[in-house]
């Protein structure tokens, strides 16, 4: 669907060269829903720009649907962006025009007469649930309205592809969730495949199928969601699963206060039913501490996290350990 | 008194009238121009930019009396005469329109960048932009900006009357200043402040009544 070649973007400043995005490649699949993580300045806002040319890249090529979209003039360019709607963290709607005449704005540049306008919008009024505030301000709306106003106004045209560049980063965590739910829904019935901009783990957790994480214009790691919070390659990766609230800090248990041997646990939903932890401790002659445990709702199942601390024989405890792996368990040792 | 007062009235009138539509005609496009072409923009071209600064402040650095009698000759060629109240409007217009072109693009850049981004990311083009976007945005403040367009035209005509252009201005200094007839000249004033006055109002409850944000 979306295919970006070795992407480069500088910013010149001066003599100074800021090189925001660092030779990027990447696929986002159909229907997929994308997610991109990073902390500020990492050059997120400038990726996500360039696959709209919002952003000229300095080089590299993006491709939607093999369409390059790096070698299209002006006037294609202008038309391809009527496939690929956008949202923002500031929402940017049209401050002096109703929230009627906000969606009804992308069909207007397409020139289509008002019957089809009003049918348009009154359907996108009742998907974002905004049928009452038909005619509100955006002055009017809160942050969670205002964010499903602009989605409505982004998926007017049908386009292909959604791109949210940190979508729910200005609302509170109920309404984020609320936004999510509807971003997956639109992906759902629609089958647009978004690409989604955030800094917070959360938004990945609950609504990405896959995730890059990007430091410093490049990225480090991608993966499906699954993986990454089962077994982060980089160490940024585990510092934003940890940054989040409810999982286990890993730095607040140091190996050291312990006598024996600390390991974490990682598993998927299904295994979860098993009980793994209480059949390696009868199996093998070992004690086991819980120090502590959480599990992390992912789109499709669940990721589980435990900290445990094993004593006895050393010879019992690297079995059990093995066995722990052989039944699909991400077993980290903690020493 | 009235009989002297109102032709000078309307005079002013027919004077800031005209001259505010042509300067808003000539300094309107001025100020577009000035705000897409800038870098970074939706149209930028910075050698026009550059250019049309540069005849802006050179415009705007002119005295307006001396700016007037420069533009005698354009006024005899457009209108056929050089005094009247007519003739005046050309030389307000002229000497108004960098004034509106200045003002229309700081109301125009005070639009939320973020939503001429949105813009472009729909496919809109420059010209939508323009009509749609900018102006729809900036309206509130445009009419600020027409405000305070129509009360300095109102300042610049009373300057004019004095080189011909009647007016309450020339109604002012010809009475007041040269006939020691005090009354006219303060009458003429006071009108002028009402004048002034009344359109700050309406244009500052217009701006205040259309604005959403
Ligand atoms: N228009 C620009 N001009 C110069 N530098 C920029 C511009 N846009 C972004 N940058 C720089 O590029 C880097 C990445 O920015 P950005 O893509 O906004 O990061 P993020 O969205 O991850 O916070 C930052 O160092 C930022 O200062
Ligand atoms: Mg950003």
């Amino acid at each position: 669907m979306i295919s970006i070649q070795n992407l480069s973007k500088d910013f010149t400043n001066g003599k100074e060269i800021l090189t925001a995005v660092d030779n990027i490649s990447l696929n986002v699949n159909k229907g997929e829903i994308f997610g991109i993580i990073g902390l500020s300045g990492a050059g997120k806002s400038t990726l996500i720009r360039c696959i709209n040319r919002l952003e000229e890249p300095t080089s590299g090529k993006i491709f939607i649907d093999n369409v390059d979209l790096t070698s299209l003039d002006k006037e294609s360019l202008r038309l391809m962006r009527k496939e690929i709607g956008m949202i923002f963290q500031h929402f940017n709607l049209l401050s002096q025009k109703t929230v009627y005449d906000n969606i009804a704005f992308p069909l207007e540049l397409n020139g289509e007469n008002k019957d089809q306008i009003d049918k348009r919008v009154n359907l996108l009024l009742e998907y974002v649930e905004l049928t009452d505030k038909k005619y509100s301000y955006p002055s009017q709306l809160s942050g969670g309205q205002k964010q499903r106003v602009a989605i409505a106004r982004a998926i007017a045209n049908n386009p292909k592809i959604l791109l949210s560049d940190e979508g729910t980063s200005a609302l509170d965590p109920r309404t984020t969730k609320s936004i999510l739910s509807l971003l997956n829904r639109i992906r759902r019935e629609f089958g647009i495949t978004i690409v989604m901009i955030t800094h917070q783990m959360e938004v990945v957790k609950d609504i990405c199928d896959r995730v890059a994480i990007m430091e410093d214009g490049k990225i480090v790691e991608t993966n499906t969601v699954e993986s990454i919070f089962r077994e982060p390659k980089t160490k940024t990766a585990s510092t934003f699963i940890s940054s989040m609230s409810n999982t286990i800090e890993d730095e607040v248990i140091n190996p050291k206060d312990f006598n024996g041997i600390l390991i974490r646990l990682s598993y998927l939903g299904n295994d979860a039913n098993q009980p793994i932890v209480s059949k390696a401790i009868k199996q093998f002659d070992i004690n086991v501490n819980i120090l502590s445990g959480n599990i992390n709702k992912l789109q499709e199942t669940n990721v589980g996290h435990l900290i445990l601390e094993l004593t006895g024989d050393d010879d019992q405890i690297s079995k059990a350990i093995s066995h722990l792996r052989n039944e699909d368990v991400h077993v980290e040792v903690l020493q | 008194m009235i009989d002297l007062v109102l032709p000078s009235v309307l005079e002013t009138l027919y004077m800031v009238f005209f001259s505010t539509a042509f300067s808003l005609l000539l300094g309107f496009p001025l100020g577009i121009l000035l705000v897409i072409t800038e870098k970074g923009s939706i149209w930028e071209k910075p050698m026009l930019n550059k250019v049309l600064n540069t005849i802006i402040n050179l415009l705007r650095s002119f005295p307006f009396i001396i700016l007037m009698i420069l533009l005698f000759p354009l006024s005899k060629l457009l209108i056929g005469k050089t005094i009247g109240t007519k003739a005046t409007i050309v030389p307000l217009s002229i000497a108004a329109a960098p004034f509106v072109a200045r003002v229309m693009e700081s109301s125009l850049k005070e639009v939320d960048k973020g939503v001429i981004e949105f813009s472009l990311s729909m496919g809109a083009t420059v010209p939508q932009i323009i009509t749609k976007v900018l102006f729809s945005e900036a309206l509130p403040s445009i009419i600020l900006g027409v405000t305070l367009t129509i009360i300095n035209l109102i300042g610049y005509s009373a300057m004019a009357g004095s080189i011909g252009g009647g007016g309450l201005g020339d109604l002012a200094i010809r009475y007041g200043l040269y006939r020691y007839q005090t009354d006219v000249m303060i009458v003429s004033v006071i009108v002028i402040i009402i004048l002034v006055q009344s359109i700050q109002f309406i244009g500052n409850t217009l701006a205040a009544k259309i604005n959403k944000k």
